[in-house]
């Protein structure tokens, strides 16, 4: 939980407005994630789901952490109702937004 | 502190129904005497709901199933009544659903609604509420207090407004009841859903004061009770249980009112003083002796919930997470709060079992949390997060 100055991929997902808003932000090092801190404003669920997701994502490479559905981030915290569920939507996309984020930062590098 | 989600019944209110359940089940629509015995429970249970609201008699008083279904017979009743003549109901922007969607519905048949807006506390603008009202114009439906933020209207003011233009007031009056005194005769109101379960009656009964010589049709037909207005066979155990939750909060309403005001000025002092960008929502004065709505910038109300709950405190909020619809509170909304903000609104409504050690609690475990939430939170400002 926190922030990461100088992330190199930050995904911000959902709108206050929604009530739901979440921010990822990612540390890569040699294509794996090494470091994942997340922001939320939002319920009980999306607090949850966006912390659950850092924990899934840390030390997996890329590809992995694109494979993480919010069927992961569900089953990982026990399940959540049905209602909830849009909330490890977010969180889902949220983790993508920051990768491609840093994919995007570092195609511009080249 | 969900008081406006679920009271206990009181003791004394038990106690009274009790025999009307398996020793004096008379109908009292029998001519046998325990048919009477049952009729004379209710009729007396009737004149003590005439004490509560200063109405003039006991047929001005109709029992019903609670809270919303006096809010139906007294919207649908009125407008079908004059349908010919006159179609156009006026209300404002922040009445409950049970207002809102019986004039959504009559809306889909053909009747006009137009809704008042209320300024940043909550309060009714009587001048648009003067403008709204025409010659079509059948119907004012103003709530006595809002149950979300506590504000209570000039409930006098509106009903000469609309006598003066020739429509008739109808008073949700369901948030106040038992809290703050009524009187029908000196408000000027023709029309007045009250509720049991909002002054520690039983659920499922309310009634609805119609003045004498209002013209309204019922919603329920059948066998006839109710002098017609309102079939069904009388729920005699709930009836006397109303009755008895009206002639204790009458009795006790003074000194009650004045005890949870203190609590809930205390509440919201102890609030605001000790979290930094905390507001009031509602009228700071006006409004309800259990009612603290206040808002936190940069959190959401679910998680300030469930983290009170943890340590045993209840309460609710206008957050779109905690509503079944996932759209935050239409009120919050109406007196001008942006979504964030409303998401971000606790709701604590106090009772008698509230006492000052519960408001010293909360007022010291809501920093940390809301400290804690803010933590996580994007949307907080640097300066905060010290």
């Amino acid at each position: 939980m926190g922030e990461i100055p100088n992330a190199d991929g930050v995904g911000t997902v959902g709108n206050p407005v929604c009530g739901d808003l979440m921010t990822i932000y990612i540390k890569v090092k040699d294509d794996k994630i090494e470091d994942i801190k997340f922001k939320t404003f939002g319920c009980g669920a999306a607090i949850a789901t966006s912390s659950m997701i850092t924990e899934l994502a840390k030390g997996k490479t890329l590809e992995e952490a694109l494979k993480i559905t919010r069927g992961d981030v569900a089953d990982s915290l026990g399940g959540l109702p049905p209602i909830k569920m849009h909330c490890s939507n977010l969180a889902a996309d949220g983790l993508h937004a920051a990768i491609q984020d840093y994919l995007k930062k570092k195609g511009a590098n080249k | 502190m969900d008081h406006s989600a679920g009271m206990p019944v009181d003791p004394r209110v038990v106690e009274a129904m009790l025999p009307y359940f398996s020793q004096q089940y008379g109908n009292p629509s029998s001519l046998h005497s325990w048919g009477n015995e049952a009729r004379k429970a209710m009729e007396d249970a009737r004149a003590k709901i005439v004490v509560l609201v200063g109405a003039k008699k006991s047929e001005e008083i109709f029992f019903t199933s609670g809270g919303t279904e006096s809010n139906n017979l007294a919207i649908k009743g009125v407008a079908y009544r004059d349908k010919d003549r006159r179609n156009h109901i006026v209300t404002t922007t922040i009445e409950h659903m049970s207002v809102v969607n019986p004039c959504k519905s009559l809306m889909r048949e053909g009747f006009n609604v137009s809704y008042v807006p209320v300024d940043k506390y909550g309060v009714v603008n009587v001048q648009s509420l003067e403008e709204a009202i025409t010659d079509k114009t059948i119907l004012v439906s103003v709530m006595y207090a809002n149950g979300e933020v506590g504000t209570m209207q000039s409930i006098k003011e509106v009903g000469e407004i609309a006598h003066r233009k020739g429509a008739l007031l109808h008073v949700d009056a369901v948030a106040a009841t038992g809290q703050v005194p009524i009187n029908v005769e000196n408000e000027n109101i023709d029309l007045m859903s009250i509720s049991s379960n909002d002054m520690y009656g039983p659920r499922g009964v309310g009634a609805l004061y119609v003045k004498m010589g209002t013209r309204i049709q019922p919603i329920v037909h059948g066998g006839g009770q109710e002098r017609g207005l309102r079939s069904g066979t009388e729920n005699i155990p709930a009836i006397v249980g109303m009755g008895k939750a009206a002639e204790i909060a009458k009795a006790e309403m003074k000194a009650e009112s004045e005890r949870l005001s203190r609590l809930r000025d205390k509440l919201i002092k102890g609030l605001l003083e000790s979290v930094p960008s905390s507001f009031l929502n509602g009228h700071p004065t006006q409004r309800l002796p259990n009612n603290a709505n206040v808002r936190f910038s940069y959190i959401e109300g679910e998680s300030l919930i469930l983290s009170l709950d943890m340590l045993g405190v209840a309460c609710s909020s206008g957050s779109a997470c905690t509503s079944k619809t996932l759209e935050p509170s239409h009120v919050l909304l109406a007196i001008g709060l942006k979504h964030e903000e409303a998401h971000g609104s606790l709701l604590f409504t106090l009772g008698k079992q509230s006492t000052e050690d519960d408001i010293d609690y909360v007022v010291d475990a809501l920093p940390d949390i809301v400290k804690r939430l803010r933590a996580i939170s994007p949307l907080t400002p640097k300066e905060l997060l010290i």
